[in-house]
């Protein structure tokens, strides 16, 4: 039952054991120890466990672990610059007050930087689009979707460039 | 050491008079907002421990069912499953409340509402602690169901507990003035039946216990997502029979807390219990069905209210009849009983008042304590009756309330008394900035635009249990290696209270907030303080810590006078200098002053405190709602209902707060941000569903449903000039006030437009359908 699997995780690969039915969260959190990808209902409802998946915000918690094999897998602990400085998205998000408790955030983050990845000049209604999918219940959304509005017009403004 | 400074301290404190602050009124980035978007900040479920193994709880799937018989020696045998226990390892109650603590770990003996937990498994795997669950055998006796309070009541034939004669878990009525003879001498009488629903937290976090028992040394150190650690440290020392002194309890940082973390978990206990029995940590984390089980989330009330008015539209009585659903157990159940009768005090100035409440039990996840308690349910009848009234007279919605509002110092009948309110600007303001004048009762059809205000309590009077021990301690140390530690009690759920404090520390200091470091939220670490509710943070803890800091500069200041040459009380700090008041460019660097004065004196650290004023002749249970000093906001909500499905769209929030002086404003944003979004989604969809049977129907985020990004209306914010010279530097509080307009704003608006008036929450598209059928047949469009 149990494998070696190989999973390339923020450009690091990590050979795991796991059963079938692991879950990718469970082996993202517990097997390698990231735990930056939260984990708030299990059931792909809130957005916590968000990952990028070849760059596309994926749930992780309704992911079988075996099937993220050959793919690039990027968490919240892979956006930070390679010297620990934050990136943009996450100094906006601070800025802007973006930031409570914190739990959503990761999630969050990743699915505002897949948006801008792919669109640097999002309309603010394709911003709560790509959002919709991850739950906050401290800060009513307002702050987080001025945070990608300014972080998107600062790569839009280095892309004019 | 610094006697006369102290004194001199009293009245040198001028920047109170300038209010001249330079850290507090800051929006500075969250000190732990760095390691928060990188993902490395730790909450309890991130934290591992040697040999660390998993529990999990076994729950009832019945709702009320007497339990014959537990046999578990299958899920014993099974290889990896290190203990068991029931509700025989855990027969002492606790609660919250001690008049009427009557919870249990793991039920003893019947189990009162579905997902109750009735046994817990440690294992070293997850996958194995899951599959013993499944091999505990549960004979049970399934007894009828009650889930209305509303029969619950009139069945004493179907007691829920015992001792409870017809369900109620508690009652009282209150009365003040001569309310009968007020309401049969008024000029206009309303009266009128509203029903507030049963909704959850919804924090993302789920709880989380991690208990390590040493049996070598007997102690206990529990991490736990906990809103109040002291409590639940009193009550796991109940439970197991324990001294405090050998419970340690570590709160990591908490994902979203709104009162759901207010209580111990049962968590809390079963791994406590299940470490000391196999003497490894042992780590329980929800699911999130486990986390509606558990739920502690708002009472629904079944409410009656009647107002009276004189012939100018001032309310001269107020009768409130609240027959509150409480679920299962007790919890903070006798608390938010008597807060929603004080909270009818606030803001206007009722002379004669009557409340008459009862608490009931039901087959439900009991109700608890939930952002807002106690206020929410009767301010959204008051505030809908308050427009109603404004008809009657031929006043606009905004001239009742200003008409009725209290002052600064206003003391209610219940002798609730409000030192400082600009609750007048807030309704003003916010007028002003939505055009409400301009717009209600002018929009089309279909459009309309609701004003409502509110207030909540910045700080509670009186402990849930007899004690004439300060309310919350912090203490300063000032050293060379560290600038500043600050040691506190108080717990960050998310609102960002380590950096408040802070800032205040640093204020009163003269540094940076930046130098200060906070140490929190441990029972062993920090100091004492009650906990994270009813709002009192800011203002309680805010108080020690400024106190402490008063101390230390009157051990520093004579220093930096010997340095500067000149006399104590002619000493200021601002900015990490000390420096002559009256010849600013005399100056000396804060850290050389306390390098000299540990040089000369030794170590430096000093401790503050504070505990609210009681107040004389109090009734039954109204010491519950004083405060020393309050929060008040207003609210106007615009709404859009489509009329073919009935979905109502808020579209704009104008909010305007008297918080005092926000000691950082991009905070108190936060918190009226997420206030609205909470307060929006009670209003429109949220709702907990019990079948009859006792069976909860939606426990998932996928069947309750919360807002989210595409459901937020546009928000302006404002915090009105305000400056409270109870509260520390003017401040009080802002995390509880804002979600008290919200409901009501956005159901005077659906009246205005349709001209429907619902007296229930949630506003469904169903209901407002039919409401836009029954019009259109009237032929009001």
């Amino acid at each position: 039952m149990k494998q070696i699997i190989t999973l390339n995780i923020n450009n690091q690969n990590y050979d795991v054991v796991v059963t079938p039915m692991d879950l990718l969260v469970d082996v993202i959190r517990k097997t390698v120890g990231l735990t930056g990808t939260k984990k708030g209902c299990g059931q792909g409802d809130c957005g916590a466990c968000t990952v990028l998946i070849d760059g596309k915000p994926e749930l992780s918690c309704i992911k079988l672990a075996v099937a993220s094999v050959g793919k690039k897998i990027t968490t919240i602990e892979g956006i930070a610059n390679e010297d620990g400085t934050l990136h943009p998205i996450q100094d906006a998000f601070l800025d802007h007050g973006a930031v409570q408790c914190g739990f959503c955030t990761p999630g969050m983050i990743l699915s505002a930087k897949a948006l801008v990845d792919r669109n640097p000049n999002p309309t603010q209604k394709e911003i709560k689009t790509a959002i919709s999918g991850n739950t906050c219940r401290c800060t009513g959304y307002i702050n987080i979707i001025e945070a990608i509005e300014s972080y998107a017009n600062s790569v839009a403004e280095k892309e004019a460039k | 050491m610094g006697k006369m400074y102290e004194v001199a301290n009293r009245y040198n404190n001028y920047r109170d008079y300038t209010k001249e602050f330079t850290e507090v009124g800051r929006s500075i980035r969250r000190p732990d907002g760095p390691d928060k978007v990188k993902g490395s900040v730790r909450y309890t479920d991130d934290l591992t421990l040697p040999r660390m193994v998993y529990g999990k709880l076994l729950r009832s799937k019945h709702a009320h069912a007497n339990i014959v018989k537990i046999d578990y020696s299958k899920a014993l045998e099974l290889e990896g499953v290190l203990a068991v226990i029931t509700g025989e390892d855990c027969p002492i109650p606790y609660g919250i409340v001690p008049h009427n603590a009557n919870e249990h770990a793991l039920a003893v003996g019947k189990v009162r509402n579905w997902g109750e937990p009735v046994a817990a498994v440690a294992a070293t795997t997850e996958e194995i602690a899951e599959k013993a669950l499944e091999l505990i055998e549960v004979e049970y006796e399934v007894l009828e169901a009650l889930v209305d309070p509303r029969e619950a009541v009139k069945r004493d034939d179907v007691r829920i507990h015992e001792d409870s004669p017809n369900n109620i878990c508690y009652e009282g009525i209150q009365i003040y003035g001569d309310p009968e003879k007020a309401l049969a001498e008024a000029d206009y009488v309303l009266e009128q039946d509203y029903y507030s629903s049963y909704v959850n937290h919804g924090f993302i976090e789920p709880q989380s216990a991690l208990a390590d028992f040493n049996v070598a040394t007997g102690k206990l150190h529990l991490y736990a997502t906990c809103q109040v650690p002291h409590y639940t440290h009193q009550q796991l020392a109940k439970v197991l029979e324990m001294p405090l002194n050998k419970i340690r309890i570590t709160v990591p940082l908490i994902g979203g807390g709104f009162g759901g973390k207010g209580v111990a978990s049962q968590a809390d206990f079963c791994a406590s219990i299940l470490s000391r029995k196999i003497g490894r940590p042992v780590k329980i984390t929800y699911e999130r069905s486990e986390v509606f089980a558990t739920n502690n989330g708002r009472h629904p009330c079944y409410m009656k209210m009647k107002l009276g008015f004189d012939k100018t539209g001032k309310i001269t009585a107020c009768d409130f009849t609240n027959l509150m659903d409480g679920g299962a157990y007790a919890g903070w159940g006798i608390v938010v009983l008597f807060y929603t009768a004080s909270m009818v005090h606030i803001p206007y100035m009722i002379p004669n008042v009557r409340f008459d409440g009862k608490r009931i039990y039901t087959n439900k996840p009991t109700c608890g304590a939930f952002r807002g308690l106690g206020g929410v349910q009767p301010r959204f009848a008051m505030e809908q009756m308050l427009d109603q009234a404004a008809a009657h007279f031929g006043m606009d919605p905004y001239e009742i309330r200003m008409l009725n509002a209290a002052e600064s110092g206003y003391t209610a009948m219940s002798k609730m008394y409000i030192p400082h309110t600009e609750y007048k600007k807030c309704l003003t303001e916010c007028v002003e900035k939505s055009g409400y004048k301009e717009k209600h009762g002018k929009l089309p059809f279909g459009k309309g635009i609701g004003l409502s205000g509110g207030y909540y309590i910045s700080g509670t009077s009186y402990t849930l249990y007899l004690s004439y021990k300060p309310h919350t301690v912090a203490t300063i140390k000032v050293d060379e290696e560290n600038d500043v530690t600050v040691y506190c009690g108080a717990t960050d759920i998310g609102q960002g209270v380590d950096m408040v404090m802070a800032q205040m520390a640093a204020e009163t200091l003269g540094v940076k907030t930046e130098d200060v470091t906070v140490i929190p939220r441990d029972t062993s670490v920090s100091t004492f303080d009650l906990g994270t509710f009813a709002s009192r943070l800011t203002f309680a803890t805010g108080w020690a810590i400024r106190q402490a800091a008063e101390k230390i500069n009157a051990e520093l200041k004579p220093v930096a006078a010997g340095m500067l040459g000149i006399r104590g009380d002619e000493v200021e700090v601002q900015g990490g200098e000390f420096y002559n008041i009256y010849k600013p460019k005399q100056r000396v660097p804060w850290r050389e002053v306390v390098s000299s004065y540990i040089q000369t004196n030794g170590p430096l650290s000093m401790t503050g405190q504070f505990t609210p004023p009681r107040r004389k002749g109090i009734q039954q249970g109204g010491n519950i709602g004083h405060s020393p000093t309050f929060g008040f906001s207003a609210q106007i909500a615009e709404v859009d209902v489509d009329l073919e499905t009935g979905k109502i769209n808020v579209v704009k929030i104008t909010e305007a707060g008297d918080c005092g002086v926000a000691i950082n404003p991009q905070s108190v944003e936060g918190q009226v941000h997420g206030s609205i979004q909470m307060g929006m989604g009670q209003a429109l969809y949220e709702e907990m569903k019990i079948a009859p049977d006792g069976t909860f129907l939606n426990p998932s985020f996928h069947d309750y449903k919360l807002p989210t990004a595409l459901d937020m209306p546009e928000i302006d914010a404002n915090i009105v000039d305000a400056y409270d010279p109870s509260a520390p530097y003017g401040a009080k509080e802002s995390g509880e006030g804002p979600i008290q307009p919200t409901i009501p704003a956005i159901f005077n608006a659906v009246y205005d437009a349709i001209g429907v008036r619902f007296t229930e929450m949630p506003l469904t598209p169903e209901k407002v359908l039919n409401a836009i059928k029954e019009q259109k047949a009237k032929g009001v469009f």
